[in-house]
């Protein structure tokens, strides 16, 4: 059972960053959209998001059950030193989220539309900027549970070059999957174009982001690229990856939306598997050299062994259910 | 502020304000589900504008509620990382199922809110339903995993180890029953009468008569059967708080000595120092009787509970007296109400009636939030009743104070703000909404 439970971790963790990723990214596209095409922008993301993205948040709350019910080390060691950037992460969703509630249920469309798009754009940078930020301060080891002063323990852990750069990055593939996304649901052209030019320039973002986590690495002396290259996993993972960008700039020129779709859902998949393969079971790497496994740390077999069956059960009852949705208000292609 | 009283006010802060949005998320979807059936069947439009104009208002709930749920699944660890490290296996599998509750109930809204004219009408109307009962179920739950911390089960606590951890046992503990009705039956009144009485107001006010008149019935129903069920169900809760926890239901009645038989005390002001009650009125048994169903029976007092592991009297003994009272006073409408419906009267020319019911808007969410006060404070200074006290599960982080001033600051704007956009969503219901022969002859 524990590794149903492990697949369901990895798999909420996976889909959050691609759907939910997919959600933040449409306001950073809107953020960085030209204030003439905001409200065209606004109106195709209201159409494809609207139905799905509460669904879309579920992920985060998924994988965070799985952490606190069966490896609640990890979890509390989590909320203890990445106190500061989970409390901003988390004013991020609840901003977000609400703004853009908002924004579509206020009855008047007047001046507090202003308030809400700015909230809501920015909450949509800042939430997987931190995200990634806690991402990468998990592998980073600058976790510090002996540290004795305040900065190390609640501000160094985070503040650091290859954690920001990973948000970055984050920020980026986010930006990315939502134009890649996007460009499936308009049906006029000159729209379609732009979110085209938007995902290429994301993807741009994204390679040389992706750089800077590779140099900040090397000066934060993370073992990045022996994670990446010396693994046979991480190798493939990043060679599949590599391919799939060629693949992607191929079709997104022609615009042949489903395939880019799937095809920007494996690269950013691929991304995960490299970073993350090498030190698995390891989840939480810490300063002094050890490293909090999730097989060490697992539960009591019993609750192991409920929360399986409950996550079996409860797919059983949400995935078709989740398929349809997904399947009802997606845009038909001809 | 120091960072354990800041803790406990933001977690006092987050559940407050996250319970207030989750039960109108729970409940609000049957109001929707009673209307939709109602249009279904008799194709009489009003119906249909009263589902639509609902289900914008829990839209705006539910996301909220989403927010502040997910908030708070962190904020658990955040703020008592030492509490979840130990409770998170032995009390999570009402967690886990509320996962997939909410997660169903999050899909199911996607289709209720954006299925209009795209699904068979009777599927729609079965997602509307599905929206209800999975909210309701996770409503169940997390009260479920609440009621472990007052009455913990389904592990051996062995040298401070927790050993033989059964999360199922852990799940329907003693408690679960009993907390979960009263709770459900708290969230129908509540957002019931805070429901009817905004309809109320507006058929006060003359606006759209029909529609808010239809609005109205159908709520004041739900909040009727609630608040006259809750005096039964609050029966039920004192008698198993007086078995499990002595030492909450002397808190709750300020009792400081042990009584045989023991009196209910009505009002009276609380001092803690002094350990004495003055000015209540004492209904002689009656505490006796509400606790073990015997008017001659022994009640434990605060004298026989160790002085550290004695709740703040005076706060609990003011929650759970508001509770009561508030309490006592919707059931009492509800009865007026039901005598009125027998004698088939129309509610248009009672307008007293429909005052009662403004006055009781914001009434029933102020006792369910009592309450919460009342089995919050009342379990302190535990967090786990008997096993673990809270200030040992407190975060080492220091300046927690600033996380809360933040947390308010934000709670305050949404509240605000979710009450601007409901005023403006009720102030264009004439426009949205209006089919009265009137305006259609302009056309």
């Amino acid at each position: 059972m524990e590794y149903v439970v492990i697949t369901f971790l990895c798999l909420g963790i996976l889909l959050y960053f691609l759907l939910g990723g997919a959600d933040f990214g449409a306001g950073i596209i809107e953020l960085f959209t030209s204030t003439k095409n905001r409200s065209r922008t606004r109106k195709t993301m209201y159409q494809a998001i609207g139905p799905v993205w509460e669904a879309n948040h579920m992920w985060l709350i998924i994988a965070i059950v799985i952490l606190f019910v069966g490896f609640p080390h990890i979890y509390t060691t989590m909320s203890v030193y990445l106190h500061i950037p989970l409390l901003i992460m988390l004013i991020g969703i609840i901003a977000r989220g609400t703004a853009f509630v908002f924004r579509h249920y206020d009855a008047i469309k007047d001046d507090m539309q202003w308030l809400y798009n700015r909230i809501f754009r920015y909450s949509s940078f800042i939430t997987p900027l931190f995200l990634g930020i806690i991402a990468g301060s998990v592998i980073s080891g600058h976790i510090d549970t002996e540290a004795k002063d305040f900065q190390s323990a609640y501000i160094y852990s985070w503040l650091n070059w290859f954690s920001i750069a990973v948000g970055l990055f984050t920020v980026a593939l986010c930006g990315f999957l939502a134009a890649i996304y996007l460009i499936g649901e308009t049906e006029d052209e000159l729209d379609k174009r732009r979110f085209i030019k938007k995902a290429e320039y994301m993807n741009i973002a994204a390679v040389l982001f992706g750089a800077m986590v590779f140099i900040a690495a090397h000066f934060d002396k993370i073992p990045l690229i022996d994670w990446v290259f010396k693994n046979p996993v991480g190798l493939i993972a990043i060679i599949l990856a590599s391919l799939s960008l060629v693949l992607l700039w191929y079709f997104l020129i022609r615009g042949k939306t489903q395939i880019l779709r799937i095809l920007a859902g494996f690269q950013v998949t691929m991304i995960l598997v490299a970073i993350s393969y090498a030190h698995f079971p390891n989840f939480i790497r810490l300063k002094n050299g050890d490293a909090i496994s999730l097989f060490e740390t697992i539960g009591p077999q019993k609750t192991i062994y409920s929360l399986g069956l409950a996550l079996l059960l409860g797919s059983v009852l949400i995935l078709p259910f989740l398929g349809y949705l997904f399947y009802k208000f997606q845009k038909k292609e001809e | 502020m120091d960072d354990f009283l800041a803790a406990r006010s933001q977690m006092a802060l987050s559940l407050g304000f996250h319970i207030v949005f989750s039960c109108i998320g729970m409940v609000m979807p049957f109001f929707m589900a009673v209307s939709h059936y109602k249009w279904l069947k008799t194709n009489d439009e009003v119906y249909k504008n009263l589902t639509k104009a609902w289900s914008k208002g829990v839209a705006i709930f539910f996301a909220t509620g989403a927010v502040s749920g997910t908030m708070l699944s962190f904020e658990l660890g955040l703020l008592w990382p030492k509490f979840m490290e130990h409770a998170g296996p032995i009390f999570g599998m009402p967690f886990s199922l509320e996962g997939t509750a909410f997660f169903i109930e999050a899909i199911a809204l996607g289709f209720f809110l954006y299925g209009w004219d795209k699904l068979n009408k009777w599927f729609h109307w079965f997602t509307g339903m599905v929206v209800g009962v999975s909210g309701l179920a996770s409503g169940i739950l997390v009260v479920a995993a609440n009621a472990w911390m007052n009455s913990p089960a389904g592990f051996d606590f062995i040298n401070g180890q927790y050993l033989n951890v059964d999360p199922i046992q852990a799940m329907f503990n003693k408690a679960w029953f009993s907390q979960a009705l009263h709770m459900c039956l708290a969230a129908f009144t509540a957002t019931g009468f805070a429901v009817a009485g905004v309809h109320a107001l507006m058929i006060l006010r003359n606006q759209n008569k029909e529609f808010h008149l239809q609005a109205f019935k159908i709520a004041a129903v739900f909040a009727c059967i609630g608040a006259l069920l809750q005096p039964l169900s609050g029966d039920i809760s004192a008698k198993d708080v007086a078995k499990r926890q002595p030492a909450k239901l002397a808190a709750m009645e300020a009792l400081y000595q042990t009584e045989k038989p023991a009196p209910l005390l009505i009002g009276g002001i609380v001092n803690e120092k002094e350990r004495t009650v003055k000015g209540a009125i004492k209904i002689p048994g009656a505490l006796s009787f509400l606790a073990h169903g015997d008017f001659k029976a022994e009640v434990k007092g605060l004298d026989q509970i160790p002085k550290d592991e004695q709740p703040p009297v005076a706060i609990t003994h003011y929650a759970f007296q508001m509770m009561v009272g508030i309490g006592t006073l919707l059931a009492l409408i509800s009865l007026v109400y039901f005598i009125h419906l027998l004698r088939k009267k129309s509610l248009l020319e009672k307008r007293w009636l429909l005052k009662l019911f403004v006055l009781a808007i914001p009434l029933g969410y102020v006792a369910l939030e009592a309450g919460w006060v009342v089995t919050e404070v009342g379990r302190q200074p535990w967090i786990i009743y008997g096993i673990m006290r809270t200030k040992d599960a407190v975060t080492p982080m220091p300046g927690i104070a600033y996380s809360f001033y933040i947390f308010s600051a934000i709670y305050l704007s949404l509240s605000v703000i979710v009450t601007f956009l409901l005023y403006r969503q009720i102030k264009m219901v004439p426009v949205l909404y209006n089919n009265s022969p009137s305006k259609t002859a302009n056309h």
